[in-house]
C-alpha cells in the first residue's frame, strides 16, 4: 500500500497559486465544499477562480462514474486567471471520483481519498478489477488515505443525527483538512454554519464537529510533510463577492433597468445552463422584476420584446437549440427597432449535444443566424464577473440605439466563479433616455441623426398612437412600404445604424507587444487560458501578444489596424473557427483557427505550446 | 339581465373627454386593403364601433396580431399595435401586458395563426387567464397564402393543397378554449352585426383573457362556408343564440328545443308530445362545471344545429394581476428594492 511519508517536523511551502479539486458523488456535497474553500481563500486575500462539473444526470446512481460530481478552483495572486490547468490537490470520496479525475491531476500531486468507500461494490461501480489503494497505480502521487466515513461519524455522534444526516457532514471532515493543508482559518467556515442553519443546531453543530475534526485530523495525523502558503492578490480596494457567470448576469439586468428607471420583464424557458438566470431574478421581485417562465422559447423571445414595446426592459435568455428557436423573434425585433436582450448561454451542440458542457460555437449563428439582411450587436463576456459589465452594457446599447442585442455567455462562464468588486450605483451609466419633446411632430421611424435610432414611445403616450410590426416601413413614417428603392434604404439604415456602434464601444487593446510576430486573439471564456498563456510566452521573450474581443457585431473600430501590425494571427476558440472566419472576412488576414471542440475550456499550456510550435516552426 | 353586461371592466374610470371619443377617432389612415366582401370589414367595423364604448383613452389600447389576414387588424385602428410573426400574438400581448398591465390589450389571429402555427400560444394564455381580448377570426381557409385548408377546414375539403379532399378532422376552437379552461369564450359570426357587437363588447368587458370565435366568410376562397346562416328561410334551424339563464330554444319561433335525453342531447319540438319549456337545457355560462358549455360547443351540423353566444364566463383571478401582486408583496415584505443592497448581498469581503 502506498503510504505517506510522515514528516518529522511541520513545515511551509510558499506557492504564488493552488489548484485543488473536490470530486464525489452527486450527494456527497462537494459544490458546497468547494464553494465554501472558494469563499475563505477569496476573504483571505487571494483571488479564486472555480470550474464546476456537474453530472448530467439528476442523480445518476450512487458510487457510478456518471454520477460523479466535481468543484476545482485555482486561487493565489493576481497572475491567477484560470480555474487551474491541473489539480495540485485532489479530493475523492469514493472510487469513481477517483477515476474520473487522476488522469487530470499533476504528477506529483496529492490525493485524498475516503478509504472507507474503497469497498469492493464501489470499486466494482467505478470499473476498477483492483484496489488501486493497494496495486502501485498511484505511485506517481501522494496518496493519503483517510477513514473519513468513520472519522466523520465519530465525530458527529454527540449531535444524534440520524445516519443518513450524520453521512452527509464528511464533506466538511474533507473541507478542515483541505482548509488546513492551505493554511487558511476555520472561523470564517463556523459563522457561515451558524447561520445558514440557525434553525437547525444540530446540523449546524454537526458540520462543525465534523470540519474541527477534518481540520485536526490533519494537524495532529501529520499526514502532510508540509502546509502550504499561498501568495496572496493584490487587487483594487473596495469590497468583492464571488459570483458565477449567470449570477452576475442576472445582477446585470436588474441593476440597467434600475439605471434605466423601467420595470425587467425577464421571459424565459427552462434550459441548461441558463435556467439559472430565470432563477436568480425570480428572487427579486422587490427591485420590479417580473419573470414570465412561458410556454416555450418562441413565446420568451417575442414576450421580452412585446414588454419592449410597452415600454420595460425586455430581455431572454437560453442555450443550444433555444437560440435556434429565437431567430424569427429576434428579427422582428430587429425589424420593428424595439430594444432587447438575449443572453445565449452556449452549450455544446448541434441539437441537443452536451446540455452540461461548454462550447462557443454560437458565435456565427448570432452575427448571421437570421433570415434576411438583419444585423444585431452581438457582445461577449470574457469572465463570470464579467457577465455582469456586459449584460449592462447590453442594455445599454439596446436602448440608445433601439435594436435587439445578443449577449454570449457559455457554461463555462455560467458556473464558474471568481470574485467582482462591488459596483456603486453611482458608478454606473444613466439609461434614462430622453422623452421626446411634447408638441413636436410625432413619426415612429423618424431616427437621430447620430445614432439612427428611432424613437422608443410606449403605449400610454397621448396622440402619438402608431402601429409598427414585421412588413417593411416607410423611412420616417413607419406606414408599411413595399417600395423598391424604400427598402434598400431601410436595409442600408438598419445596417448602418448596427455599424456606428463601433464608435460607441472602447476601441480594443492588446497586452503585450504592440507589434510583432504573433497576435493571439480570443473571444468569450478563452480569456483567462489566453491571458495567461501570452504572459507566459512574453516571460520567454516572445513578441506576442493578446487582444480579447468582448464586441462581435461591430467590432471595434481600430481593429483592422491592430491586426495589421503581427505577422501571424492565432485564434483560439471552443469551437472550429468562427472568429477566425469572421476576421478573413472582414480583413482579409490570414488568421489562423485553433479550435477545440470537446467540451472543456482550454488549459493555459494548449495555446501555450501551440505558439511555440508555430513560432519555432517559422523562425527556428 | 342580459348576458353582456358584466360587472367587471377592463377600463379606467370613464371621463368626460373619453367620452366624446367616436368610431372615427379609431379609424386609422392607413387604407384598408382586404378583399372587396371580406367579412373583415364588418369585424374592424364593430371593433371600431364597441371601442368608444369602453371609455378607455385611445393611447391605452394596444392590438397585437400575427400573420394572416385578419392580422392586419392593428393597422387599421387608431391605437397602439403591433402585427406580430405568425401565431405568436398571445405571446407578445402577454409582454405588452405585464409590462403595464394598465393597457387595455387585443389580440387578433385567425384559424391558421392560432390553431395551427401558435396554438401552444393561444391555450396557455387561456390557462393563465391574462386580462385580454383574443378575436379569432375563423374563415375555415387559408386566404393570404391563397387557398390552402386550414386546421378547422372541415374533413374532406377540396383546396389547392387537398385537390382530392383533406384527409384531416378539424379543430374546434371552443372546446379547445374551453380544455385551456378559458374565463370568457364565445362564439358570433360577421353576418350578424348586432351579435357581433355586442359580443365583442361583452368580451371586452370581461376581466381575464376573453375569447371569441368569430365565424366568417373568406370572400375569395371559402365564401359559401357559412351559407346555412346567411339563407334567411332556414338559418334558425342551423344556429341557435344562447342567453343566459334561459331555456335554449331555436327555429321559426323558437318552436325547437334543446333537451337532454340521458347523457345525450336532443332537439325537440316545444308544445309537442307534451314537451314543455321546463324540459329543455336552460343555458348557464356561470355554472361551477365547464360540462355544459362542453355539451353546447359539440353541437355541430348536421344533427345538431351550430350555437352562438357565450358558452362560458367566470372570473378567476388574472396572470397579471398576480404578477404584479407578488411584486407588491414584495415590497411590502422587503421594502422597494435599493440596487446597493442587491449588489452586495451574499458574502463580501473587503479589500484595503
Amino acid at each position: 500500500m502506498v503510504q505517506a511519508k510522515l514528516a518529522k517536523e511541520k513545515e511551509f511551502v510558499q506557492v504564488r497559486s493552488a489548484t485543488v479539486r473536490f470530486a464525489g458523488d452527486s450527494g456527497d456535497g462537494m459544490q458546497l465544499a468547494g464553494s465554501q474553500f472558494a469563499d475563505i481563500a477569496s476573504m483571505t486575500g487571494t483571488v479564486v477562480r472555480t470550474l464546476t462539473d456537474f453530472p448530467s444526470e439528476i442523480r445518476a446512481p450512487a458510487g457510478s462514474l456518471g454520477g460523479v460530481s466535481g468543484f476545482q478552483l485555482s486561487f493565489g495572486d493576481e497572475e491567477v486567471r484560470t480555474p487551474g490547468d491541473e489539480p495540485y490537490v485532489l479530493i475523492a470520496m469514493n472510487p469513481a471520483a477517483l477515476k474520473m479525475n487522476l488522469a487530470e491531476l499533476q504528477p506529483g500531486g496529492i490525493v485524498i481519498v475516503n478509504e472507507d468507500e474503497f469497498t469492493p461494490g464501489n470499486l466494482a461501480k467505478a470499473a476498477y478489477s483492483s484496489n488501486p489503494l493497494e496495486t502501485g497505480d498511484l505511485s506517481s502521487f501522494r496518496v493519503i488515505p483517510v477513514s473519513m466515513t468513520r472519522l466523520n461519524e465519530e465525530a458527529v455522534r454527540p449531535m444524534n443525527l440520524s445516519r443518513k444526516d450524520a453521512a452527509r457532514c464528511k464533506n466538511f471532515f474533507a473541507l478542515g483538512m483541505t482548509l488546513w493543508l492551505y493554511d487558511r482559518p476555520l472561523q470564517p467556515m463556523l459563522e457561515w454554519l451558524m447561520d445558514k442553519f440557525r434553525k437547525n443546531k444540530a446540523i449546524m453543530a454537526a458540520n462543525g464537529a465534523s470540519l474541527r475534526a477534518g481540520y485536526n485530523f490533519a494537524d495532529t495525523a501529520e499526514l502532510f510533510r508540509v502546509q502550504h502558503t499561498v501568495a496572496t492578490a493584490r487587487l483594487p480596494k473596495g469590497r468583492y463577492r464571488r459570483v458565477t457567470g449567470n449570477e452576475a448576469a442576472a445582477l446585470g439586468l436588474i441593476a440597467a433597468a434600475n439605471r434605466a428607471g423601467r420595470a425587467l420583464v425577464y421571459a424565459s424557458y427552462p434550459i441548461t445552463p441558463a435556467s439559472e438566470i430565470l432563477h436568480e431574478l425570480s428572487k427579486h421581485k422587490e427591485y420590479d422584476v417580473r419573470t414570465l417562465q412561458t410556454e416555450d422559447e418562441i413565446a420568451a423571445c417575442v414576450a421580452a420584446m412585446g414588454a419592449s414595446f410597452a415600454g420595460a426592459i425586455g430581455a431572454t435568455g437560453t442555450s443550444g437549440p433555444g437560440l435556434s428557436l429565437k431567430a424569427e423573434g429576434l428579427g422582428l425585433a430587429v425589424m420593428t427597432e424595439l430594444p432587447m436582450v438575449c443572453i445565449n448561454v452556449q452549450r455544446a451542440g448541434p441539437s441537443t449535444g452536451m446540455p452540461t458542457k461548454t462550447e462557443q460555437a454560437d458565435l456565427l449563428m448570432a452575427v448571421y443566424g437570421r433570415h434576411g439582411e438583419c444585423p444585431m450587436p452581438v457582445l461577449a463576456a470574457a469572465t463570470p464577473a464579467d457577465c455582469f459589465q456586459m449584460t449592462f452594457e447590453a442594455v445599454r446599447l439596446a436602448v440608445k440605439y433601439m435594436t435587439p442585442v445578443m449577449l454570449l455567455s457559455d457554461s463555462f462562464l455560467s458556473s464558474s466563479a471568481e470574485p467582482w468588486r462591488v459596483l456603486a450605483p453611482e458608478e454606473l451609466p444613466d439609461l434614462r433616455i430622453a422623452e421626446l419633446p411634447a408638441g413636436e411632430d410625432f413619426a415612429p421611424y423618424r431616427r437621430d441623426p447620430k445614432t439612427l435610432s428611432r424613437p422608443w414611445v410606449v403605449p400610454g403616450t397621448p396622440k402619438r398612437e402608431h402601429r409598427i410590426g414585421g412588413l417593411e416601413k416607410l423611412d420616417g413614417a413607419g406606414t408599411v412600404s413595399y417600395d423598391a428603392a424604400n427598402h434598400q434604404r431601410m436595409v442600408n439604415l438598419r445596417a448602418e445604424k448596427i455599424a456606428g456602434i463601433s464608435r460607441d464601444i472602447p476601441p480594443a487593446e492588446v497586452t503585450g507587444a504592440k507589434e510583432g510576430d504573433l497576435l493571439v486573439i480570443g473571444w468569450g471564456s478563452t480569456y483567462g487560458a489566453i491571458a495567461a498563456a501570452v504572459d507566459e510566452l512574453l516571460h520567454a521573450g516572445r513578441r506576442v501578444a493578446h487582444l480579447h474581443l468582448r464586441y462581435l457585431n461591430p467590432f471595434p473600430a481600430n481593429l483592422g489596424e491592430i491586426l495589421s501590425k503581427y505577422e501571424r494571427i492565432l485564434v483560439p476558440e471552443n469551437n472550429m473557427g468562427h472568429l477566425c472566419s469572421l476576421l478573413r472576412d472582414r480583413f482579409l488576414v490570414n488568421a489562423l483557427p485553433l479550435p477545440k471542440v470537446d467540451g472543456r475550456t482550454f488549459r493555459i499550456r494548449e495555446i501555450q505550446e501551440h505558439v511555440e510550435t508555430l513560432l519555432g516552426g517559422l523562425f527556428r | 339581465m342580459s348576458a353582456y353586461e358584466s360587472e367587471c371592466c377592463t377600463a379606467d374610470q370613464p371621463d368626460a373627454t373619453i367620452s366624446l371619443l367616436t368610431k372615427k377617432d379609431f379609424q386609422s389612415a392607413q387604407e384598408v386593403k382586404w378583399c372587396p366582401g371580406c367579412g373583415d370589414f364588418g369585424i374592424l367595423s364593430q371593433v371600431q364601433n364597441v371601442l368608444p364604448k369602453l371609455g378607455i383613452p385611445r393611447e391605452k389600447i394596444v392590438f397585437v396580431s400575427g400573420i394572416g389576414c385578419s392580422s392586419r387588424f392593428p393597422y387599421y385602428l387608431n391605437t397602439y399595435g403591433i402585427h406580430g410573426i405568425h401565431g405568436r400574438a398571445p405571446a407578445i400581448a402577454m409582454g405588452v401586458k405585464c409590462a403595464n398591465p394598465e393597457l387595455s390589450v387585443w389580440v387578433v389571429t385567425g384559424d391558421g395563426d392560432s390553431l395551427s402555427i401558435g396554438t401552444n400560444h393561444l391555450i396557455h394564455c387561456l390557462r393563465r387567464n391574462l386580462d385580454l381580448t383574443i378575436l379569432l377570426l375563423n374563415n375555415q381557409i387559408y386566404g393570404l397564402t391563397k387557398g390552402q385548408y386550414s386546421p378547422t377546414s372541415e374533413f374532406g375539403k377540396k383546396t389547392k393543397s387537398s385537390p382530392l379532399g383533406t384527409i384531416e378532422q378539424p379543430i374546434h376552437p371552443i372546446p379547445l378554449a374551453l380544455a385551456a379552461e378559458g374565463t370568457f369564450v364565445a362564439r358570433t359570426v360577421f353576418a350578424d352585426q348586432a351579435h357581433l357587437g355586442k359580443t365583442i363588447e361583452a368580451a371586452a368587458r370581461h376581466k381575464g383573457t376573453s375569447f371569441v370565435e368569430i365565424r366568417q366568410n373568406c370572400v375569395v376562397f371559402n365564401d359559401n362556408v357559412l351559407g346555412t346562416f346567411t339563407d334567411a328561410d332556414t338559418r334558425g334551424d342551423h344556429w341557435i343564440y344562447l342567453e343566459q339563464g334561459r331555456p335554449i330554444r331555436f327555429g321559426k319561433d323558437g318552436r325547437k328545443g334543446l333537451a337532454m335525453r340521458g347523457t345525450q342531447p336532443e332537439i325537440v319540438a316545444v308544445g309537442e308530445g307534451g314537451v314543455r319549456e321546463e324540459n329543455l337545457i336552460v343555458h348557464d355560462a356561470r355554472g361551477a362545471s365547464n360540462s355544459q358549455a362542453y355539451l353546447l360547443a359539440g353541437l355541430a351540423p348536421p344533427e345538431f344545429p351550430t350555437a352562438l353566444g357565450i358558452f362560458r364566463q367566470v372570473e378567476k383571478p388574472t396572470y397579471d394581476d398576480l404578477l404584479m401582486d407578488q411584486i407588491d408583496d414584495a415590497i411590502a415584505k422587503n421594502g422597494r428594492g435599493e440596487l446597493a443592497k442587491l449588489l452586495n448581498a451574499g458574502t463580501t469581503w473587503l479589500v484595503e
